[in-house]
C-alpha cells in the first residue's frame, strides 16, 4: 500500500453545473514529497483535493499511481489517508475508535490494530485522552486525532485540507510544526490545501499556486517566493505594492515616477504593466519624495503606508520609529521590483 | 463510452442510484394520497344522477351544505387567529430561559396529545349545566341560570383554543428563540426602546414564522371534527364542512357528494393557506441569526 | 426601574392568561378523572361517594382488552413502516440536491398539510374499494399517511445536522458504502429515529379521524372506541365512559412521559430548531 514512485495527474478537470472549478491540472508527486496546493477561496484547490481523494468524479484526465489509473475507483479504494478542516470525528466513537476505524476497515489483525492504534496516540500526544469522545476534546487535540487517525493505516499519500484553519493563531504556529515533524519522520507523502501562504511556504517542498481553476506556477518555495510567475501570483504571495502603469524602453512609468525595474514574462515595449514590490523590500532611502500617512506598531517593525507626492500610494515596513505625517524619502530597489504584463 | 459520459453527466446534476432511496417513500404517497385524492375527484365528477357537475352543483346550490364553508371559517378563522395572537405577547415574555420552563412547555403538550376527542369530554363535564364553572359562577352570584357553555359554538371555540394555542405557542416560542437576542440588544445600543424593539426588529424577523404558525393551527381548527359532534350542536350553528363530507359519505351512502364535500374543503382550505403563505413571500425570510452563525 | 413599571402589567396579563388556561387545562381533565371514580354526583362540589366499579365496567362493555391490543399493533406497524419508508427518503432529502426536489418535498408535506378528513373520506373509499378497509390493515394502511411524511420532515433536519464530511472521513478510511451505513449513520441516526418513532406513536394513537374512517368493529383503537361511546352516550353510564377516557388519557401521558426523554416539548408539534446550547 505505502509503496509508489510516481503519483500523476495528468489533465485533472472538473466541472460544476457547467463552469470549469478546476481546468488542466497536470502534476508529478514523488514519493515522500510535500505538496501544497495554494490559492484564494474558490480557486479550485478544494476541488482539486477532492478529486484526487475520489469524493468528486473527474469530468476530465486522469490519475495514476506508477501504473495504476486511480481515477476510476471509489474513495475507499485508493488507500489514502485525509484530514478535513472540520476534522469530521466520528461523533460517536472514542478517540481509540477513531483511530482505529480505518485499521478495522482494512481487515488489520486485532493484535497489530491495537498496537498501532497505540502508536499513533503516542505520536499525537494524546495518551490521557484515548477513551473521550472527540466532543470532549479541544480544537488543537481533535486536529490531532484527525491526523492519527489519517496517518495510523500508513497511507500512500496524505490529503490535508486547510486543516489549521480552525485553530488560534498560536496552536496553528505550534500544529505547523507538528505536521511537518510527522511528515518527516514517517516518511508521508503530503498533499496540503491552504489558503494562507505563510503556511504553505513554511511547510511545502513544491508549491502549486491556483487561480480560478488553473495552475498559475508550480515551484519551490523560494522560486514562488522571490520569482511569482505572473501578477497575480505576486498579489497572492505578498507583494502588497501592485502598481498599474505603462513599460517602456526598460523602465516602469506610473504617476511621474519612471523605474527600474526586473522585467518578468514578455512585456510589450509601451503596453500597460504592472509593477509589484514588497512592502519590506522598499527602502527608505532613494529619491522619492513622500509622507507617511498611516503607521501601525508591529513590534520590532512599523508597517506605514506612504504616499508621494506625485500621489502614489505605497505600504512599507521599516525598523524606522515613523509617524503620520513624517517626511521620508524612499526607493524601489530594481532587483526587487518586478514588473509584468498587465 | 457514452454510457459512462450520460452517467456522469446526470451525477453532475445530481442523479445517480442513490435517489432510488425516494422511491419507496414517493411510490407510498402517490398510491395513498395522490392516487385516492384523483380517484376522489373522479367520483365526484360522476354523480348518480346529474351531469358532470352535478355534485358540485348540488352542494352549492343547497344552503344547508353551502353553509357549511361559512360555519367552518366561522369557527376556524377566529380560533386559529386568536391562537396565534395570544401565543405572541406569552412566547415574547417567556423566551428567556428560566426555571421551570421545560415543566411549562411540558403542560402545554398535554392537551396536544390528548387530542380533541378527550378534551370535548372533559369540556362536556366541566362546561356543562353542572359542571364546576356554572357552579362557580351560580354560588358567587355572577349568573342565576347556568350558562349554555356546551352544544354550541363557544364549546367548538373553547376546545379549539385548549388545543390550539399551546401548539401555536410552541412553534411561535421556537420561532423566537431563533432569532439572535443580539439583535435586540445591538437595537438598544442605537437607543430603541422595548416598543420599538418589538416592532422593528422581533416582529419583523417573527412574521414569516408567524404565518407558518398560523397556517398549521388554521389546518388544525379547519379539520374539526370530532368536537363539532361531541362538543358542538352538529346539525346547527357548529355544522362544519368535514361533518357534511362525512354525513354524505356514511349516512346517505352518496359517495359522489362526500367527495365533492371533501374536495371543496381541501380547497377552501389550500385557498386560505396560499393567501397567507403568498402574503408571508412578501416579508423577509432568511436567517434570524445575526450574521455569522 | 422605569422598565419595570412599564412591563408590570403587561406581565400580570400575560401570567394572567396563562394561569387561565391551566385553571382551565385542569378543570377539563379533572372534571373526566373526578366523574370517572364518583358515584352519584348530581348537584355538588364533588361525587357523593367514590368508587371505582365504572373502570370494572368500562373494561368489560368495551371489551378494552382487544381495543388496547389494536391499538398497540396499529402503533408498532405505522412505527415500524413509516420508519423503513421515510428514513431513506429523509436522507436522500437532507443529502442530495437534485431537479424536482423542492416539488418531492412539497408533495410529502402536502399530506401534513390536509385535514385528514379531507384525503380520509375519498382514501377510505378507495381502501373500501380494494378490501384493505374495515380491518386492521385499512387503519394502518390510513395512518401510515400522514406518518410517513411526518418521519420525513422530522427526519430531515436531523439528517441535516449530521456532518456530512464525516461519511467521506469514513470511506477515506477505507469504509465502503455498507460500512458507512452500519458503522457510522446507523449509530448516529438512531437518537433522531427513536424521536421521530415515539412522535408516530403519540399521533396514531391520537389520530382519530383516519381511524374512524377506516376501522371496521374489531379493528377501532382507543381513540375511537371512546368516540363512539361518547356518542352514544345515554346508552352507557356517562361514568365508565369517563372512566374510559381516563385509561386513554393514562396511556397518552405515560407516552408523553417517555416522550419527553427522548424529544423536547417543541419537537412533539414541529421540528424548528430549540435554542442552540
Amino acid at each position: 500500500m505505502t509503496g509508489f514512485d510516481r503519483l500523476r495527474l495528468d489533465g485533472v478537470t472538473r466541472r460544476f453545473a457547467g463552469a470549469d472549478a478546476l481546468t488542466d491540472l497536470t502534476l508529478e508527486i514523488r514519493r515522500g514529497e510535500f505538496i501544497a496546493l495554494l490559492g484564494p477561496s474558490g480557486c479550485g484547490k478544494s476541488t482539486a483535493l477532492n478529486c484526487l481523494a475520489g469524493l468528486l468524479p473527474l469530468s476530465g484526465g486522469s490519475i495514476w499511481r506508477d501504473d495504476t489509473r486511480l481515477d476510476t475507483l471509489p474513495p475507499e479504494k485508493r488507500g489514502f489517508g485525509m484530514v478535513f478542516q472540520n476534522y469530521a470525528l466520528f461523533p460517536h466513537m472514542s478517540v481509540q475508535k477513531n483511530i482505529s476505524f480505518g485499521l478495522s476497515m482494512r481487515g488489520v489483525p486485532r493484535a497489530e490494530a491495537r498496537r498501532r492504534t497505540t502508536e499513533a496516540i503516542r505520536l499525537v500526544h494524546l495518551e490521557e485522552h484515548a477513551r473521550k469522545l472527540p466532543g470532549q476534546l479541544s480544537g488543537g487535540q481533535q486536529q490531532r486525532v484527525a491526523i492519527a487517525r489519517a496517518v495510523v493505516v500508513e497511507p500512500s499519500l496524505v490529503l490535508m485540507d486547510e486543516p489549521l484553519s480552525n485553530l488560534d493563531a498560536k496552536l496553528r504556529l505550534e500544529m505547523r510544526t507538528e505536521i511537518r515533524r510527522l511528515h518527516q519522520s514517517l516518511g508521508l507523502t503530503t498533499v496540503y490545501v491552504t489558503h494562507d501562504q505563510e503556511e504553505a511556504l513554511s511547510l511545502a517542498d513544491r508549491l502549486v499556486v491556483l487561480r480560478d481553476g488553473r495552475v498559475q506556477q508550480i515551484g519551490t518555495p523560494e522560486e514562488v517566493h522571490t520569482r511569482p510567475a505572473n501578477r497575480h501570483v505576486a498579489d497572492f504571495i505578498g507583494f502588497r505594492n501592485l502598481l498599474p502603469g505603462r513599460f517602456s524602453s526598460a523602465f516602469f512609468h506610473t504617476e511621474g515616477v519612471r523605474v527600474k525595474g526586473t522585467p518578468v514574462g514578455t512585456l510589450e515595449d509601451g503596453g500597460p504593466a504592472v509593477a509589484a514590490i514588497r512592502p519590506e523590500d522598499v527602502t527608505l532611502t532613494g529619491e522619492l519624495d513622500a509622507t507617511v500617512e498611516v503607521a501601525e506598531y508591529q513590534g520590532r517593525e512599523i508597517a506605514a503606508e506612504v504616499r508621494t507626492d506625485d500621489g502614489l500610494v505605497l505600504h512599507l515596513r521599516t525598523d524606522r520609529r515613523l509617524a503620520p505625517g513624517d517626511k521620508v524619502r524612499i526607493g524601489l530597489p530594481a532587483d526587487r521590483l518586478l514588473i509584468f504584463p498587465s | 463510452m457514452t454510457t459512462v459520459a450520460l452517467s456522469h453527466r446526470l451525477a453532475d446534476r445530481g442523479i445517480d442510484r442513490q435517489l432510488l432511496l425516494l422511491v419507496p417513500a414517493t411510490v407510498f404517497v402517490v398510491a395513498l394520497f395522490i392516487y385516492p385524492f384523483a380517484y376522489g375527484m373522479s367520483v365526484s365528477l360522476q354523480p348518480a344522477q346529474g351531469g358532470t357537475f352535478a355534485a358540485y352543483q348540488a352542494f352549492f346550490t343547497d344552503a344547508y351544505q353551502r353553509d357549511t364553508i361559512t360555519t367552518t371559517l366561522a369557527i376556524a378563522l377566529p380560533a386559529a387567529l386568536l391562537n396565534v395572537l395570544a401565543s405572541v405577547p406569552i412566547a415574547y415574555r417567556m423566551r428567556g430561559r428560566f426555571r421551570g420552563k421545560r415543566l411549562l412547555t411540558t403542560i402545554l403538550v398535554v392537551p396536544i396529545t390528548l387530542g380533541t376527542v378527550l378534551t370535548a369530554e372533559g369540556l362536556l363535564n366541566f362546561l356543562g349545566p353542572a359542571g364546576w364553572v356554572n357552579r362557580l359562577l351560580t354560588t358567587i352570584g355572577l349568573i342565576d341560570t347556568p350558562l349554555r357553555l356546551t352544544n354550541n359554538y363557544t364549546g367548538v371555540f373553547l376546545s379549539l383554543v385548549i388545543t390550539g394555542f399551546p401548539f401555536a405557542f410552541l412553534l411561535v416560542l421556537s420561532y423566537l428563540s431563533g432569532i439572535d437576542p443580539s439583535l435586540e440588544r445591538a437595537a438598544a445600543t442605537l437607543g430603541a426602546g422595548w416598543r420599538q424593539r418589538f416592532l422593528r426588529i422581533t416582529l419583523p424577523l417573527l412574521a414569516p414564522g408567524l404565518a407558518t404558525t398560523f397556517c398549521l393551527t388554521f389546518v388544525l381548527a379547519f379539520s374539526v371534527f370530532p368536537s363539532a359532534i361531541l362538543v358542538g350542536d352538529p346539525s346547527g350553528s357548529t355544522r362544519v364542512i368535514s361533518i357534511a363530507a362525512y354525513e354524505a359519505a356514511y349516512v346517505r351512502y352518496d359517495y359522489a357528494g362526500a367527495s365533492a364535500a371533501a374536495i371543496i374543503m381541501g380547497a377552501v382550505e389550500l385557498l386560505v393557506i396560499s393567501v397567507v403563505l403568498g402574503l408571508r413571500a412578501l416579508l423577509y425570510t432568511g436567517s434570524t441569526a445575526g450574521g455569522k452563525g | 426601574m422605569k422598565r419595570a413599571v412599564v412591563a408590570s402589567p403587561a406581565a400580570w396579563l400575560v401570567w394572567g392568561t396563562v394561569a387561565i388556561f391551566f385553571v382551565g387545562l385542569a378543570g377539563v381533565i379533572g372534571s373526566v378523572v373526578v366523574n370517572s371514580v364518583g358515584l352519584r354526583w348530581f348537584d355538588s362540589w364533588l361525587p357523593e361517594a367514590w368508587t371505582t366499579q365504572w373502570y370494572a365496567q368500562a373494561w368489560d362493555e368495551f371489551t378494552l382488552l382487544p381495543v388496547l391490543t389494536v391499538t398497540l399493533v396499529v402503533c408498532a406497524l405505522v412505527t415500524g413502516v413509516s420508519v423503513l419508508i421515510g428514513v431513506p427518503a429523509a436522507y436522500v432529502l437532507a443529502r442530495r440536491s437534485f431537479p424536482g426536489s423542492r416539488a418531492l418535498y412539497l408533495l410529502f408535506l402536502l399530506p401534513i398539510l390536509m385535514p385528514p378528513i379531507t384525503y380520509g373520506i375519498p382514501l377510505a373509499t378507495v381502501l373500501y374499494k380494494y378490501g384493505l378497509a374495515g380491518h386492521l390493515s385499512g387503519v394502518v394502511l390510513a395512518n401510515l399517511v400522514p406518518s410517513v411524511p411526518f418521519v420525513i420532515l422530522t427526519m430531515t433536519p436531523f439528517i441535516e445536522q449530521i456532518d456530512p464530511t464525516v461519511e467521506r472521513a469514513a470511506r477515506m478510511c477505507g469504509a465502503g458504502t455498507r460500512h458507512v451505513f452500519t458503522r457510522i449513520l446507523a449509530p448516529l441516526l438512531v437518537p433522531g429515529i427513536l424521536a421521530a418513532s415515539i412522535l408516530v406513536v403519540v399521533r396514531t394513537v391520537g389520530m382519530f379521524e383516519l381511524t374512524f374512517l377506516t376501522a371496521g368493529p374489531d379493528s377501532q383503537t382507543l381513540v375511537v372506541a371512546l368516540f363512539y361511546s361518547m356518542s352514544a352516550a345515554g346508552i352507557r353510564a356517562q361514568q365508565s365512559v369517563d372512566a374510559m377516557a381516563v385509561i386513554y388519557c393514562v396511556m397518552m401521558l405515560t407516552l408523553l412521559v417517555v416522550a419527553l426523554r427522548f424529544v423536547n416539548p417543541t419537537q412533539l408539534v414541529a421540528r424548528v430548531k430549540e435554542d442552540p446550547e
